[in-house]
C-alpha cells in the first residue's frame, strides 16, 4: 500500500469513513515527510501542526461517533499564505507583513473550517503573488520536489511543492495570471483557476482584484472537483462574487468526450515551446481525437497582446491595492523624521524588488497624461480578448493549449530577466483577462520533468473542464511522482 | 458694487448621509463614540477585505440628486482616488469620477438680486475618511510629537455636491448653503451639522471685470464650518483678490485656509506639486445600475421641499414672503410652526412669536429649535391667552421666557404670578437701588454710553421679582436713579 501521504484526498475521505485509517495517522505520515524534506523543499512559511493535530483529533472523534466531520476533515492541506487565517500569521511572503496576524478568516478558509479543515501550514509563494517561480519570497525560495535545482513555479509554488512532496495532500492557491496552473504544471499536479466570481475573494489579500481567483491544487481531477465544491459559491462579502447555483462537480466527472469540440489556439502553440512540451500536448490531443472528440486548430488573434495588457492592468491594480501597507496601522513600520519619510522607509525595506517594480509600473500606467495610452488601451485589449474567447466558444466546447511553454526552469535562471520570467505565463494570462475557467493537468514528461496541459472553458462551465480533464487523466494514466534520488528521497 | 469687478463663486459641498451603517460595511455610522470602536476589518482596510455597497446610501443620494433636479445616471461607476493619507485606511478613497450618480441639476434661489439659478454640476457618493489628532501643544501637525488616528468616521457615506460657478456674492453662497441644508433636512438625507462635520463646504472664488465672460484665476477656500464663516471668508477673499487686482497684482491659484480667529484666509502650506489621484474604476465593485423603476420610486417618495413649503406658507397661511422664508429655513422650524398653527394659533401670530421671541432665544443661546423646552401646543396656548386678552403682550413675553427656562405650561405660570404686575413704586424703588448697588460696573458702562447696560439692569430687577415687575416702570425708575439717558 502506498504511503498515506501520497493518497488522493478522496481516497482518504473514504478510508477515514471506513475507519481503515485515522486522521491522526494521516497527519503523522505527512509530518514524517515534513521532518525529512521541508528543510530542502521549503514549501511553508508557517507551520500549524498543532492546529492540524487538533483538527485531526476532532475529525477522529466525530468519525468515532459515526458522525460526518466534513470532506476536508483529516486531509492535510497547505493554504497559500495570501489567504487570511484568523490567529495564524499571514505574510504574503513579504517582510512588510512578516508579523501580521489577521483577525478574520478568508471566506474560503471559513468554509473549509466548516468542512473540517486540517491545515498543515501556510504555503510559500512569490511576494504578494507576484512572480512565476516562488523565488520572490522574502522567506527564501521553494524548490521543485522533482528536481531541487529547479523552481516549483509560482506564485503558488509552496502549495504545489507541498502536495508534490507529500507535505500535504491537497492545497489552496491563488491565480492572477497563472499562479495555480503554472506551478501545478511544473510539479505534475492538477490546478484549477475557477471562473472569476465563482470563488469568494474575501480574505484573499489582493494583488490584482479584477484577475485574482482562489482555486485548488491537487493530485488528481477528482480531488480538484471535491475541493472546488467546498469553496465555490456566492459570498455576500464579495460584490464581484456571482449569484449562481454551484453544480455537483463530482458527478460532472462522469461521461465521455465523444463529439466534444476541442479548439487549439494557434497563438498558444507558437515558437517558444520546448519539443517535449509540444509533443506531450500533441499526444494528448491525439488521445482526445481517439476518444471521439473533434480537435481542430483555431485562432484568437488578440492573444498576442494579452501579456502586454496584463502587465498594465495587473500592476495598475496592484499599485493601488498595496498602498495600504504604509506602516501606519499594521505590519512593518520603519520610523522616519516625519510621516513621508516613514512611508518611504517602511515601503523601501518592506517590499521586495519585483513588488516595487510592479508598483512603479502600475503607478506610471495610471498617471495623468498616460492613463489613456496605457490603462485605457489595455482595457480595450482586454475587451477584444474577451470577444475572441466568446467567438471561439461558439465553435468549441473547450480550448486546449500547453499550460507553460517549457517545463520547470532552473533556480536563478530568470531572476535577472523579468521579461523572460513574464513569458512563462504567456499561455495562462489570457484566461484571467477573459475571466474564464481553466484547468491544468499533467500530460507527460520532458527530461524527467512534468508537462502541463491547459484546458479552457466557457464562463461557469467548470463541469465540462473537469469531465474532459478526468477522461484525459484516465487515458493518459499519469502516475508519476517526484523523481527519487534527485535530492528529495 | 465692487469697483469694476464681479466675484464668481462655486461651491463644493460634502454631506454625511444619514444611514445606520457605513458605506461599504455594516459598522455603526453614527457620530461620536470612543475612538476606533465603530470599526471592522473592512473600514480599517485590513489586507484581504472587500467593499459591499450600502443600498440605503444609494437611495438617499438619489433622493437629493432628484431634489436638485439632476439627471440620474442609469449606470454609474465607482472609482478609486489614490493618495496617501494616514486617516485613509486603504490609501485610496472609493469615490466617483467620470460617471457620477447625478448630473446637470439646478437649484433656484430667491436673492436680493432676484431669482437666480445655480447649476449643479454633479452629485456623487463616496466614503469619508477617519480623523487625525496631532498630539502637540498647538494641536497642529507642525511640531507635533505624534499623531493619533480615529477611524470611527472612516467609511461613513458622503455625498459630494459640486455647483457651477453661478453665485456672485457671499450672501448668495450663504443662501445656497442654507437652502441646500434645508432641502437635505426635508429629505432626511443628512443631519447637516456643520460643527460635527456632517456638512462641509469649500468654495472656489475668482474675480473678473464686470461684463467679462471669462473666468479669472481662482482660489479654493477651505475650513469654513458655519454659514457665517462661509460668508465672512468669501467676503474677505473677494476683498483680498480685488485689492490684489486693483494694485496691478495677480491672483495665485492656490488653496487657502479660513482662519476664523484672525478673520483672514491664508495659503495652505502644501508641497509645490499637483496631486495626481490616478483615478481608475474600482475593481472590487460592480457598476451601479439604477433602473427607471428605482428612480421613479424614489421620485414618488420625495417629501415636500422647502421651496414648495414656502409657497404653501404664503398661500395657505397668508404669510408675507419674509416670514415664509424664515420659517422654512430649516425643516424643524417649519414643522414647529405648523404644529403651533394646528394647535389653534392664528398663523401670523405664530409666525411673529417664532420670528421674534423664539428666534431671539435661539440666537442668544445658540441652540437648535429641537432643543427648545416649549412645545408647539404650549406656545399656541400662550398665543391664545394673548388673543383672549387674558394676559398682556408684555406679560406674555415674560411668561414665555419662563416657559423657555422651565418648560412649564403658560397657564400655571400665569396663575402662579397671579397675573399681577408689581406696580408699587416704593417696592420697585428699593429693588432698583439694590440692583444699582450690586452692579457698579454695569452702571459705569451705562454712564459711559452703553445702551445695553440699561436692559441688563432692568432684567436684574425683573429677576428679583420673578418677572412680575412692571418693566415700563422699572425702566423709568432706573433712568431716574441713574440720572437720565446714557452718556448724558
Amino acid at each position: 500500500m502506498d504511503e498515506l501521504r501520497y493518497k488522493r484526498a478522496w481516497e482518504l475521505v473514504e478510508m477515514l469513513r471506513r475507519r481503515e485509517v485515522s486522521a491522526l495517522e494521516v497527519l503523522a505520515s505527512v509530518r514524517e515527510r515534513l521532518e525529512k524534506v521541508e528543510e530542502k523543499v521549503h514549501s511553508y512559511i508557517t507551520l500549524t501542526l498543532g492546529e492540524a493535530e487538533e483538527a485531526a483529533r476532532a475529525a477522529d472523534a466525530l468519525l468515532g461517533e459515526g458522525r460526518e466531520p466534513g470532506a476536508a476533515a483529516g486531509i492535510p492541506m497547505a493554504v497559500k499564505d495570501v489567504l487570511c487565517t484568523r490567529g495564524v500569521r499571514t505574510t504574503c511572503a513579504s517582510r512588510i507583513l512578516e508579523n501580521y496576524v489577521p483577525v478574520y478568516d478568508a471566506t474560503v478558509v471559513a468554509r473549509l473550517k466548516g468542512a473540517g479543515l486540517t491545515m498543515v501550514g501556510k504555503a510559500n509563494m512569490d511576494e504578494f503573488a507576484m512572480g512565476s517561480s516562488t523565488e520572490n519570497s522574502a522567506f527564501g525560495p521553494t524548490r521543485n520536489p522533482w528536481d531541487l535545482e529547479r523552481v516549483p513555479g509560482g506564485s503558488s509554488g509552496g502549495s504545489a511543492a507541498a502536495v508534490a512532496a507529500g507535505e500535504a495532500v491537497w492545497a489552496l492557491g491563488s491565480d492572477t495570471g497563472g499562479s495555480i496552473r503554472q506551478p501545478a504544471a511544473f510539479c505534475g499536479l492538477v490546478g484549477l483557476k475557477p471562473t472569476y466570481g465563482l470563488v469568494s475573494r474575501y480574505g484573499l489579500v489582493a494583488f490584482a482584484s479584477s484577475l485574482d481567483q482562489v482555486g485548488p491544487i491537487t493530485r488528481d481531477v477528482r480531488d480538484c472537483a471535491l475541493l472546488l465544491s467546498l469553496i465555490a459559491g456566492h459570498d455576500p462579502r464579495d460584490s464581484t462574487s456571482l449569484q449562481v447555483e454551484v453544480p455537483d462537480y463530482l458527478s460532472a466527472l462522469e461521461g465521455d468526450v465523444r463529439g466534444l469540440r476541442v479548439g487549439v489556439p494557434a497563438e498558444l502553440m507558437q515558437e517558444g515551446l520546448t519539443p517535449g512540451v509540444r509533443s506531450a500536448v500533441e499526444g494528448a490531443l491525439e488521445l482526445l481525437s481517439g476518444l471521439g472528440a473533434e480537435v481542430e486548430e483555431t485562432t484568437l488573434p488578440h492573444l498576442d497582446y494579452a501579456l502586454s495588457a496584463y502587465y498594465i492592468i495587473a500592476p495598475a491594480e496592484a499599485s493601488s491595492n498595496l498602498a495600504r501597507y504604509d506602516g501606519v496601522r499594521y505590519g512593518l513600520r520603519v520610523e522616519g523624521q516625519d510621516m513621508l519619510e516613514m512611508y518611504g522607509r517602511t515601503r523601501a525595506s518592506g517590499f521586495g524588488a519585483e513588488v516595487k517594480r510592479r508598483i512603479m509600473l502600475g503607478t506610471y500606467a495610471l498617471s495623468a497624461g498616460y492613463y489613456e495610452a496605457y490603462y485605457g488601451q489595455a482595457q480595450k485589449v482586454r475587451t477584444l480578448i474577451v470577444e475572441d474567447f466568446r467567438r471561439a466558444f461558439r465553435d468549441f466546447d473547450v480550448l486546449v493549449s500547453p499550460t507553460t511553454p517549457t517545463p520547470a526552469f532552473a533556480l536563478g535562471e530568470k531572476v535577472e530577466d523579468p521579461l523572460s520570467m513574464y513569458l512563462s505565463d504567456v499561455c495562462t494570462i489570457p484566461v484571467n483577462l477573459a475571466g474564464i475557467p481553466a484547468i491544468s493537468i499533467p500530460c507527460g514528461l520532458e527530461d524527467g520533468l512534468p508537462v502541463g496541459l491547459q484546458i479552457m472553458g466557457r464562463v461557469l462551465d467548470e463541469a465540462t473542464l473537469l469531465r474532459v480533464a478526468a477522461v484525459l487523466e484516465e487515458a493518459l494514466d499519469f502516475r508519476e511522482k517526484p523523481v527519487p534520488g534527485r535530492g528529495v528521497g | 458694487m465692487m469697483g469694476g469687478y464681479e466675484a464668481v463663486i462655486g461651491l463644493e459641498i460634502h454631506a454625511e448621509l444619514k444611514t445606520h451603517s457605513k458605506m461599504f460595511c455594516s459598522c455603526d455610522a453614527s457620530f461620536g463614540g470612543e475612538p476606533n470602536t465603530k470599526t471592522c476589518p473592512v473600514c480599517l482596510g485590513l489586507p484581504g477585505v472587500l467593499p459591499v455597497l450600502n443600498r440605503r446610501a444609494v437611495e438617499l443620494a438619489t433622493r437629493l440628486a432628484l431634489a436638485l433636479n439632476c439627471t440620474i445616471a442609469p449606470r454609474c461607476v465607482f472609482h478609486r482616488k489614490n493618495y496617501f493619507y494616514p486617516d485613509m485606511p486603504k490609501n485610496y478613497q472609493i469615490s466617483q469620477y467620470d460617471l457620477p450618480l447625478g448630473v446637470h441639476g439646478h437649484l433656484d434661489l430667491e436673492t436680493e438680486e432676484g431669482t437666480i439659478r445655480v447649476g449643479i454640476t454633479r452629485v456623487h457618493l463616496e466614503e469619508d475618511t477617519g480623523k487625525t489628532v496631532h498630539v502637540s501643544e498647538s494641536g497642529r501637525i507642525h511640531g507635533s510629537e505624534y499623531s493619533l488616528e480615529d477611524f470611527n468616521r472612516a467609511g461613513v457615506p458622503l455625498l459630494e455636491i459640486v455647483t457651477e460657478p453661478d453665485m456672485r456674492t457671499p450672501e448668495q453662497a450663504r443662501l445656497f448653503m442654507q437652502e441646500l441644508k434645508s432641502i437635505m433636512e426635508h429629505l432626511e438625507v443628512s443631519d447637516c451639522k456643520m460643527e460635527e462635520g456632517s456638512l462641509r463646504c469649500d468654495a472656489n472664488v475668482s474675480l473678473r471685470p464686470v461684463g467679462s465672460g471669462e473666468l479669472g484665476v481662482k482660489t479654493e477656500v477651505k475650513n469654513m464650518n458655519s454659514f457665517r464663516a462661509l460668508y465672512r471668508a468669501l467676503d474677505y477673499e473677494i476683498r483680498r483678490q480685488r485689492e490684489l487686482l486693483e494694485s496691478g497684482g495677480e491672483v495665485v491659484q492656490e488653496t487657502r485656509h479660513w482662519d476664523a480667529d484672525a478673520n483672514v484666509t491664508t495659503p495652505l502650506r502644501t508641497k509645490e506639486y499637483a496631486y495626481d489621484y490616478r483615478y481608475f474604476p474600482e475593481p472590487d465593485l460592480v457598476p451601479l445600475e439604477l433602473d427607471r423603476e428605482f428612480v421613479e420610486g424614489v421620485r414618488a417618495s420625495l417629501p415636500e421641499l422647502p421651496a414648495d413649503r414656502r409657497q404653501r406658507f404664503r398661500e395657505a397661511y397668508g404669510l408675507p414672503p419674509h416670514d415664509a422664508a424664515l420659517l422654512t429655513s430649516s425643516k424643524a422650524m417649519g414643522d414647529y410652526f405648523e404644529a403651533v398653527v394646528s394647535a389653534g394659533a392664528p398663523p401670523k401670530a405664530a409666525s411673529n412669536w417664532m420670528m421674534g421671541e423664539l428666534s431671539a432665544y435661539l440666537n442668544a443661546r445658540q441652540v437648535e429649535i429641537e432643543e427648545v423646552r416649549v412645545t408647539p401646543a404650549q406656545l399656541a396656548e400662550l398665543i391664545g391667552m394673548v388673543e383672549k386678552g387674558t394676559v398682556s403682550v408684555t406679560m406674555a413675553k415674560g411668561v414665555f421666557q419662563e416657559m423657555l427656562e422651565s418648560g412649564r405650561d403658560p397657564r400655571s405660570i400665569v396663575e402662579e404670578k397671579g397675573a399681577t404686575q408689581i406696580s408699587d413704586q416704593g417696592e420697585l424703588e428699593a429693588l432698583v437701588e439694590e440692583v444699582v448697588r450690586e452692579n457698579p460696573k454695569v452702571v459705569e458702562d451705562f454712564r459711559g454710553g452703553k445702551d445695553k447696560a440699561l436692559g441688563f439692569l432692568v432684567g436684574q430687577v425683573m429677576r428679583k421679582t420673578g418677572g412680575r415687575a412692571n418693566p415700563q416702570l422699572v425702566n423709568e425708575l432706573l433712568l431716574k436713579k441713574l440720572g437720565g439717558a446714557p452718556g448724558g
